[in-house]
């Protein structure tokens, strides 16, 4: 096969006209793929467009429908499984998959413990663990338990498990989807050394700034099709973008429309302390769109939980239409018109294991109710409804949530948010992990729905989406609000001066105004 | 992705579904078969009759350990339970009869308080499981050890017998028929109906569903997962009640031997008619099947002789292995179809 353009030497690992078919759905056609040791090479494309299919064939757990893999020039078949890690390719899932009850040590040779006399070697385990975060320049106790640290601790204990398995190749699925800005430019750091030592890695993004900035060429995929694979220096991230979606993606944030500053306060937030965050006050407008940016666990989300009643607030007030709502229990904040949607649509949004409309309409049941007992086909209507509303593309009504894009999972919440009616909605990182196009679809919601008198607070980490999408930001660090702007002073570096402290916003008066 | 490929694939999945939600009956049709193959007295009215008759018990009680089961609890009590209610309603019942005399108020009294306590025991195990944030396997496993050593208490070790003149005026209840069904076979046809439409037409069942699928997801769509965890428990204690009262006139009599057992049975009927024990997908129709199946077994080796009648309780252990490990065997292959 023709190797494409871009750095020079033989692949290590590539794909050949591989195909895949799931019963009789095809979701990958004759695609070729390679990679040469050293490079770092990005998969992007939608959901759905076959990224994840690719890398599980590369790494084995998926067998080619038809085409074959090779591997250090020889054609292969890689074992299932997961054994192709003993060859030396490693996949990292994007769930992680760390025992969260074992230390960072017993993480790292998990399978292939360190024995003496029959007996596990605890300290040579832990003296090895400890020299390979040295070489990753990692500070991550070898004796901590895996559940006490950070994403992104995790996931360099994956890479750390990976490196001490001697991976040649590593394969990761979108790495950078839960980590924040900090901790992103750490794991490409990391990355870029791993490449220095000839690993060639393989990484799955929706962001296309990262694959400006890391990789060394780009596949495009495109409903399971090959679109093209280009070095990185001939690309544009409007380019790539166009590639993905195969159109012009000209108006990716719909225009603002003019915020109407004498429009009443429909939220009103006083003093507002809860675990994690302390003394937040800030007004929320009708028809208004306020975004909440900040590093990860900053405290944004808890500021939503305490509004809404799912954190017990420690003190301050809150008020609904100049009413108090100091909300217990959600259910009376949703009663409110007050709906929150949550960050984590797959542990708390969304019950992975039942199909749409147990789903679409669990936050309202209540209103599916005919003399008592649940009226089947008014569910139905409203599952149409919404599919039709928020574009919701699923094979068929009864496939189970777990098995959808994250776009479509991330609509469908969208939607059951939307059916309790809100006149003020949260939306917690309303677009994590969900390729363009769709999030082009979140946006232009978002907007039509302000501009249909809703209010909305985005709270985002994507930097780009809070600009794009507010009419004024406010900024969070420490649990405490650090920094409130509007207009035009809303721009990524002002932000990220009050996201990282540089800046401190002292004059509290404007928040009344 | 292409719109007559999913219309193709929709026939098949839909057969699938339904081989798997015929699963129980279909070991419950081959088990009669086997049962008349053996002796065909195996289906004589009276056999029939008895069979639902004791199938009542584990059953009804079982209706409501579908509950607790699908919204991801358990609870390990119900035999000690009704061995305790039962006890206490003969105590109730005595006292009445010497304060009294014996009537048909007598019975009622002993029906009141077996729902009050049974209500009552099932709050105990949702309380400490909610709001004391205990695991509902050891709080149960506590309340299952206090209910059998009461029993065992109140009739100092030995047997707490009803008055003869209360037991003539209750014996109906477990004995006469309507329409030649039992009244045990009644109310347990009551209860599988009313537990039928509880978990598939109200919000209560959906709600209990979500809880045990995920509780978070639960908890943020707004439903009061304490509450409805609690009534779960509650919802058990009532079954045990039912189940009791229909017990008691029985024997007439209640014991620390009263009940031994009957959560494992319980717990088995679910598990049989594919409940899933972790919670999220409850079958009320399949658990109905589950306590057929499993009394059926009793039955058969009962009327035969192949197997010894000591061996029950092997045979009912091979069978809810057998059932558990296709359940898992069937989603493993779905699973594999999802990715």
């Amino acid at each position: 096969m023709t190797s494409a353009e871009g750095t020079s030497g033989p692949a290590i690992l590539s794909a050949n006209r591989i195909s895949k078919s799931f019963g009789e759905i095809p979701v990958l056609f004759s695609v070729d793929f390679d990679i040469r040791p050293g490079e770092v090479h990005a998969i992007i494309g939608e959901n759905g467009a076959g990224k994840s299919t690719l890398i599980k064939i590369l790494s084995g757990i998926e067998q080619p429908t038809s085409g074959s893999i090779s591997y250090d020039g020889k054609t292969v078949v890689l074992p299932p499984n997961g054994e192709a890690e003993a060859m030396g390719i490693v996949l990292i899932h994007q769930e992680m998959n760390l025992a969260e009850h074992l230390t960072v040590a017993d993480s790292i040779f998990l399978g292939r413990e360190i024995k003496k006399y029959g007996f596990l070697d605890l300290a040579e385990m832990r003296r090895r663990s400890a020299a390979v975060m040295e070489t990753l320049h990692v500070h991550v106790d070898p004796d901590a338990r895996i559940n006490t640290l950070p994403v992104a601790d995790k996931q360099m204990v994956e890479i750390a498990k990976a490196i001490s398995r001697d991976a040649r190749v590593l394969i990761m699925d979108e790495p950078t989807a839960v980590l924040s800005v900090g901790e992103t430019e750490t794991l490409f750091e990391q990355i870029r050394r791993l490449t220095a030592r000839g690993v060639a890695v393989i990484f799955i993004s929706h962001k296309l700034d990262e694959i400006m900035e890391l990789a060394d060429r780009v596949t495009v995929l495109r409903d399971g099709q090959l679109i093209a694979t280009v070095g990185t220096e001939a690309l544009t991230p409007d380019s790539i973008a166009q590639m993905m979606v195969g159109r012009e993606l000209s108006n990716l944030y719909p225009p603002k429309h003019e915020p109407d500053i004498d429009a009443p306060v429909v939220l009103s937030v006083r003093n507002l302390s809860a675990p994690g965050v302390s003394d937040i006050s800030f007004d929320l407008r009708r028809g208004e769109i306020l975004g909440f940016a900040g590093l990860i666990g900053s405290g944004r989300t808890a500021v939503a939980e305490a509004i809404v009643g799912l954190l017990p607030k420690s003190a301050g007030q809150v008020e609904v239409n100049g009413k108090p709502a100091n909300f217990t229990d959600v259910a009376k904040s949703v009663d409110a018109g007050l709906a929150y949607m949550t960050k984590d649509r797959k542990g708390r949004g969304l019950l992975l294991n039942v199909g749409l409309q147990p789903n679409l309409t669990l936050l309202t049941l209540k209103k599916h109710l005919k003399n008592g007992f649940l009226d089947g086909k008014s569910e139905e209507q409203a599952l149409d409804r919404a599919v039709r509303r928020f574009d919701i593309r699923a094979r068929d009504a009864s496939v189970r949530v777990g098995q959808l894009s994250g776009g479509n999972q991330q609509k469908l919440m969208l939607g059951k948010t939307m059916e309790s009616e809100p006149d003020i909605i949260i939306m917690d990182e309303p677009t994590r992990g969900i390729d363009v196009g769709t999030k082009q679809q979140i946006y232009h919601i978002i907007a039509a729905l302000a501009a249909e008198g809703k209010s909305i607070i985005v709270i985002s980490s994507e930097m780009q989406e809070v600009i794009g999408l507010s009419h004024r930001v406010l900024v969070m660090r420490n649990g405490r609000l650090a920094g409130r702007l509007e207009g035009a002073e809303i721009s990524e570096a002002e932000i990220m001066r009050y996201a990282a402290g540089i800046k401190q916003d002292g004059d509290d008066e404007r928040i009344s105004a | 992705m292409s719109v007559s490929a999913h219309e193709a694939a929709k026939p098949a999945k839909g057969f699938r579904l339904d081989l798997k939600t015929a699963g129980p009956l279909l070991a419950l049709i081959l088990l009669v078969i086997l049962g008349y193959s053996l002796n065909p007295a195996f289906l004589n009215e009276g056999n029939i009759t008895n069979i639902l008759t004791r199938s009542a018990f584990i059953g009804i009680i079982a209706v409501g350990a579908t509950f607790v089961i699908t919204a991801g609890g358990i609870d390990l009590s119900v035999g000690s339970m009704a061995a305790f209610i039962a006890g206490v309603m003969i105590i109730i019942m005595n006292s009445a009869v010497d304060a009294m005399g014996a009537s048909i108020w007598t019975v009622l009294l002993g029906i009141g308080s077996s729902l009050i306590l049974g209500i009552g025991a099932g709050f105990i195990n949702g309380f400490l499981t909610t709001k004391g944030k205990i695991e509902a396997f050891i709080v149960t496993l506590g309340t299952m050890g206090i209910y059998r050593s009461l029993v065992t208490y109140f009739a100092d070790g030995g047997t707490l017998s009803l008055n003869n003149a209360a037991r003539e005026i209750y014996r109906p209840v477990y004995y006469d028929s309507f329409l030649r069904i039992p009244y045990p076979v009644w109310v347990f046809i009551f209860v599988a109906i009313l537990g039928w439409v509880l978990m598939n037409r109200t919000a209560f069942g959906r709600y209990c569903m979500a809880i045990g699928s995920n509780e978070n997801v639960a908890r943020y769509s707004a439903i009061k997962v304490d509450r409805v965890k609690t009534a779960t428990y509650i919802l058990q204690g009532l079954c045990v009640s039912l189940a009791t009262i229909i017990y008691v006139p029985r024997l007439g009599s209640a014991s620390s031997a009263t009940g031994v057992l009957w959560e494992l049975e319980a717990i088995a009927a679910v598990i049989i008619g594919g409940t899933m024990l972790k919670g999220g997908f409850g079958r009320i129709g399949g658990t109905v099947i589950g306590a057929l199946i499993l009394t059926s077994i009793g039955n058969i080796l009962n009327l035969t002789e192949i197997i010894s009648n000591y061996l029950n309780g092997a045979v009912q252990g091979v069978i809810i292995v057998a059932a558990v490990y296709l359940q898992r065997g069937s989603l493993r292959t779905r699973r594999k179809k999802a990715d």
